[in-house]
């Protein structure tokens, strides 16, 4: 079969891209390896119950009406209604360290007088690093990145603050280890303190059956549990796609969402030389806790915790198999919705090292799992109220189950600290888009596959 | 179609790519990003419009000249004359 372009993975990032193209008539079809949409961002069912990966919220919620910001212009360029997603704002999160607490909800002046509150040496200097932010242009394909460790370094003094800033927008989205790119800092920034969390009552399958139906709609094809084999270059040209079926697809364009150093990975004659040391290392475990009781009804009220028990808040692989003194804490049941959830939930979400879980036995792999889930919740119930005589069920997912899911190396959860921006490739119709072009976050992913569409195929005549 | 049809396919187009700004008052000589909350991404979407609606193709050195609805429909109607 010949397209305008094919999409590699139907992930956030592959489905946006895909409804673009297929809304202004490309013949466009996106090759999903899984029987079921979303990567990173997807969902399974076990023992009856429904459980989300990747998403605990998503980023950059505005209320309906506010314009100009990253999702209403999704929206727009998606064309859905802003109720389509049915987004619930969160009640209140927070960042908690050792001895400081910042709360946050999704007002930033309400985080501002924390900030003031907490550290009343560095409200000027906050006030300067608001300002540093909203100058900044960080959608700017052409930037050359910068250290944010070295910008709100120069701006802030308190190292304390500085690190409690930096943490929610670490673990929701940034590949590289101890500091973050300042144009991701700001993207990240913004959809987090700025604007805020939500999340659809149905949870991400919500939100990818709304991008399902749309790319469907327009007339996109969509083939999953079929995985690409091999792609073949010649003369600076991807020529054509071999599916693990034995089909052989060919197309103008291909964008793919599988991750720079995977997508080189599948040319047929790939040369790992300078390619191989990009890929990312950074990777998570997330211990699921189901409860017979509402988590609210135990005295525990906040959406997402964000903390630090030791000294030093340390982003990145850890040593050993889980790093339980730093984290995610989140509770679904604690947004806004119309109806609770039908059980209570907590989801901690830890980093991880994937060399270490991929080396288990089965049997190891099974042991360890327990272990450091009863590890990470002794951890949490220093924070919050206990809750282990409550849980029902628990599931735990690992770096190797990031890994089937998303097929990044490593596991990395966000890919290779080396964001390709501009998302081209050596090959002339080759480009990248998702995780590895650049765009964290949901919304950001989703904005990803769009920019990508965008910049390569619809405005190139 | 003629210069008024011309306009007004185009105005009807803006309104669907940015449907929560008032046009009422959008002047044809002001660039229409002066006046709405229109981004670079919406503006393509004018492009892809009137491509997916009437096959005309703007090349990426022409979109300066949709700028204003003016200077759109001066642009077009060579275009458009004949459909």
């Amino acid at each position: 079969m010949d397209y305008d372009v094919l999409i590699i993975g139907a992930g956030m990032s592959g489905l946006a891209a895909g409804i673009r193209l297929a809304y202004y008539d490309k013949r466009v079809c996106i090759i999903e390896k899984h029987y079921r949409v979303g990567g990173l961002n997807s969902f399974y069912n076990r023992g009856g119950r429904k459980f989300d990966v990747g998403l605990h919220a998503m980023t950059n919620y505005v209320p309906k009406g506010v314009k100009l910001t990253p999702l209403p212009k999704l929206l727009r360029q998606l064309k859905l209604k802003a109720e389509d997603f049915a987004l619930c704002p969160q009640r209140m999160s927070a960042i908690k360290f050792p001895d400081k607490t910042l709360r946050f909800n999704n007002d930033l002046d309400f985080f501002v007088q924390e900030v003031v509150d907490n550290f009343p040496a560095q409200a000027d200097n906050f006030q300067r690093l608001l300002k540093t932010i909203f100058k900044y242009d960080e959608l700017n394909l052409y930037a050359k990145p910068i250290s944010a460790r070295e910008v709100v370094g120069s701006i802030i003094s308190d190292p304390l603050l500085i690190d409690m800033v930096f943490c929610p927008l670490m673990f929701y989205g940034n590949a590289q280890e101890n500091d973050i790119e300042f144009g991701q800092f700001v993207i990240m920034f913004k959809g987090i303190y700025c604007e805020g969390f939500a999340r659809p009552q149905a949870g991400v399958r919500q939100i990818l059956d709304v991008l399902v139906r749309k790319y469907r709609g327009c007339g996109g094809e969509l083939k999953t549990r079929c995985a690409v084999t091999s792609i073949q270059a010649a003369n600076g040209r991807v020529e054509s796609m071999l599916l693990e079926n034995g089909e052989v697809l060919t197309a103008d364009k291909i964008l793919s969402s599988a991750g720079y150093v995977e997508t080189m990975r599948l040319l047929s004659n790939y040369d790992p030389t300078g390619i191989e040391d990009k890929a990312g290392q950074l990777s998570m475990v997330e211990f699921i806790t189901v409860l017979d009781k509402q988590p609210a009804e135990m005295g525990h009220e906040t959406t997402i915790i964000f903390y630090n028990n030791s000294d030093r808040f340390d982003y990145r692989k850890p040593d050993e198999l889980v790093n339980v003194s730093s984290g995610v804490i989140c509770c679904p049941n604690n947004f806004q919705y119309e109806n609770p959830l039908p059980e209570g939930m907590i989801r901690i979400t830890n980093l991880a090292n994937f060399d270490l879980w991929n080396r288990l036995n089965e049997e190891e792999y099974k042991a360890q799992k327990a272990a450091w889930l009863g590890a990470s919740l002794n951890e949490v119930v220093k924070l919050i109220p206990d809750f282990r005589d409550s849980i029902v069920f628990t599931d735990v997912f690992t770096p190797k189950t990031i890994h089937r899911f998303t097929g990044h190396i490593n596991g990395a959860v966000y890919g290779t600290p080396n964001k390709t921006k501009m998302g081209i490739t050596h090959l002339e119709n080759l480009f990248i888009c998702g995780t590895d072009q650049g765009f964290m976050g949901i919304v950001g992913a989703m904005l990803s596959g769009i920019s990508m569409a965008n910049l390569h195929v619809l405005q190139k005549a | 179609m003629t210069k008024e049809e011309i306009k007004s396919v185009l105005m009807e187009i803006v309104a669907q790519i940015i449907p929560d700004e008032d046009l009422t008052n959008l002047k044809g000589d002001i660039p229409i990003r002066e006046q709405v909350e229109l981004d670079s991404m919406d503006f393509l979407d004018i492009i892809m419009e009137l491509r997916k609606r009437y096959g005309i193709e703007v090349p990426e050195d022409d979109y300066m000249q949709l700028a204003t609805i003016d200077s759109s429909v001066a642009y077009l109607e060579p275009r458009m004359r004949d459909l």
